[in-house]
């Protein structure tokens, strides 16, 4: 079996795994064979990615003949986005049992179920080359995460999901609107074939109405400034294992959406033309930047602090993306998987404080600093990464976010990334002040450190940040080669 | 409903004819406009009737809560089963004509084993989406019995 005819599996793994799960009762075999189909995932896509890097590898399913046929095609950019979110489901599991033993006490085949689900719908989005297929899988995935984050214990969960559910079906409607233009201007479906029917028809308002669609429709399901007011409730509110693996994947494949049909579907060339796309996404970028930050610095809720410190994480991606040079789109891939490793750390120490004290908010974390060291210094260890300390892998991605500004001398984004980055300091510092410098209330329980099961997997995600804080060849490399991928399509403008 | 001679007799009447329809649109989907999805739903459109006019525990007495979940997730296993038995055979996903010898009888027995999968599914989710919601109405008519009996 060639790696090519292996590589469709990371998908069809979890997919099946979850029908399996669906059915089997108890608390132990759901999570099991969960934590089974994710490994087999994620080894697959590690196998895929240095494949992919060096040529770009396509699969007919039923053996039809791409375009006709539908096709997985796959190259450095997405076999890299696939690793993330495969990897990221593998390492979260163990910490997922206890969390979702107390969060979830019942049904938990069926919540196991739907988190392979939403596993599958993500890589499947990823590999896919054809479109159809991706607003498919998008589906698949969203509506097994509003389900997820309904399973909050927290009746407002309900309302967040459907909220949600709202948003995100009107960004994958505009998903829709937009492939149907391509479909009507071209009749093909399959991406590549898109890409070269299109400079034929694209000088149409047809194909310019597309563009703009599909643009705001992944905006919606990526939060990305103005269209991210579903996010922050349904992190708040889902179950913290669900927050975990949300915050570290789904927006992040939205973003890699985006960035599939702007540079290899629509030429970079034309894309960045004919609509002033570096414009609004710098300027919806930095306004993300800074207003995620500072609404996160007053947030009463540690949850919804770092919800809302994912929107400005978020900012800097796109604002990467709108810089429009390997450089810019190489930290945007960086901090799309630097920023999963930092933010699942972060929330996997809230779910921990969660798990003993019951409540996130930030008067729960008073004097946590002395009965519960280990996990407040995970999250202090991995605060610093989101903050863009050196030897920490934010700083990596922030560095080159620097970097790609620098080069087309635009010393404004430069100082504004330091503002946003000091502003990170603020908001991490209001836990760590509550933690070590507050005593506890007489009348708060007193609690103690929380079980190793939670705290050993919180720890190899904080020593990931550092490790990839110093070892940047695994994401340095792939994020460089995933930038050149997606670039390879056209020239720069 | 099952007071009025009219509703009962007329059901009774139909409910055969439209499964034996769902049937035919099942098993003549790869000639004939129609498949998997489409039988399903008219199949389950029988059982819904019955439900409606018998009641829905003596329609939950001809197919169980359980048996709907099983069948649910038995149907995308039998679409899988084909979809893997094709890579086993040295083809790809779904691919069809490694599994019998004859080009036109592989895909054939690929279409109508994965269709059957489908219908499957289909009828037993909508089934069950029916008693899910039913269920909840009665349980609200005994949650109001118990507010009025203080």
């Amino acid at each position: 079996m060639t790696i090519t005819e292996l590589m469709p599996f990371s998908v069809l793994v979890p997919l099946i795994a979850s029908l399996v799960c669906a059915l089997l009762p108890g608390r132990f075999w759901p999570w099991a064979v969960t934590l089974a189909a994710a490994i087999a995932s994620a080894i697959i896509a590690a196998l895929t990615l240095p494949a992919a890097a060096q040529t770009t590898l396509s699969y007919a399913f039923g053996n039809w003949p791409p375009p006709i046929g539908i096709e997985y095609r796959v190259d450095a950019a997405n076999a890299f986005v696939a690793l993330l979110v495969a990897g990221m489901a593998a390492i979260t599991l163990p910490w997922a049992k206890k969390s979702v033993d107390k969060e979830v006490p019942e049904r938990q085949g069926t919540f196991y179920a739907l988190f392979l689900l939403a596993l599958a719908g993500l890589l499947g989005i990823t590999l896919s080359g054809d479109a159809f297929n991706i607003f498919v899988f998008l589906e698949i995935s969203s509506l097994a995460t509003y389900g997820l984050i309904a399973y909050g214990s927290d009746r407002r969960a309900l309302l967040a999901s459907f909220r949600y559910l709202i948003m995100g079906t009107v960004g994958a409607t505009f998903l829709l609107i937009g492939i149907g233009f391509l479909y009507v201007m071209t009749g093909t479906l399959n991406l590549h074939d898109l890409s070269e029917r299109l400079p034929e028809v694209r000088d149409t308002s047809t194909v310019r109405a597309a563009l703009a669609f599909i643009i705001v429709g992944m905006g919606l399901k990526l939060a990305m400034l103005p269209l991210h007011l579903w996010l922050p409730n349904a992190y708040t509110y889902a179950p913290s294992f669900v927050t975990v693996f949300l915050a570290g994947t789904a927006t992040k494949v939205a973003l890699y959406v985006m960035l599939r049909f702007v540079f290899t579907v629509f030429a970079p060339d034309w894309s960045f033309v004919v609509l002033p796309l570096s414009t609004v996404l710098m300027i919806l970028g930095v306004a993300g930047m800074f207003a995620g930050s500072w609404v996160a610095m007053f947030q009463p809720n540690i949850k919804r602090m770092l919800a809302y410190s994912s929107v400005a994480q978020v900012g800097y991606m796109v604002l990467g993306v709108s810089l429009v040079s390997v450089v810019g789109l190489t930290a945007a891939f960086l901090h799309l998987f630097n920023h999963a490793l930092m933010k699942a750390a972060l929330f996997m120490a809230v779910g921990t404080v969660i798990y003993q004290v019951g409540s996130a908010r930030i008067e729960q974390f008073r004097g946590l600093g002395r009965t519960m060291p280990w996990t407040l210094t995970a999250f202090a260890l991995a605060g610093l990464s989101i903050i863009g300390v050196p030897l920490t892998a934010g700083f990596i991605s922030k560095w080159y976010l620097i970097q790609a500004a620098l080069d087309q001398g635009q010393w404004v984004l430069v100082a504004l990334i330091l503002i946003t980055s000091l502003m990170a300091i603020i908001y991490i510092w209001r836990v760590i002040e509550a933690a070590w410098f507050k005593q506890r209330e007489p009348d708060q329980q007193a609690v103690g450190e929380a079980p190793l099961t939670l705290l050993i997997p919180t720890w190899v995600l904080v020593a990931l940040n550092f490790y990839f804080g110093i070892d940047t060849r695994l994401t340095v490399g792939g994020a460089t080669a995933a930038a050149e991928a997606l670039l390879s399509g056209g020239l720069l403008p | 409903m099952i007071d009025n001679d009219i509703l009962r007799i007329v059901a009774r009447f139909l409910i055969p004819l439209i499964m034996l329809f769902g049937l035919y649109i099942q098993f003549h989907g790869e000639y004939s406009p129609g498949g998997g999805f489409q039988a399903g739903v008219v199949f389950a459109a029988g059982w819904i009737l019955f439900a409606l006019i018998y009641g829905l525990d003596a329609a939950l007495r001809v197919v169980p809560e359980r048996a709907m979940y099983i069948l649910m997730v038995a149907g995308v296993m039998l679409y899988c089963a084909v979809g893997v038995a094709g890579v086993m055979l040295g083809g790809h996903f779904l691919d069809f004509y490694p599994l019998l010898p004859g080009e036109h009888a592989a895909q054939q027995f690929g279409i109508i084993t994965v269709e059957f999968g489908i219908g499957v599914t289909v009828a037993t989710v909508v089934m069950l989406f029916f008693t899910l919601f039913a269920r909840r109405k009665s349980q609200w008519e005994a949650a109001e019995v118990e507010d009025d009996q203080p």
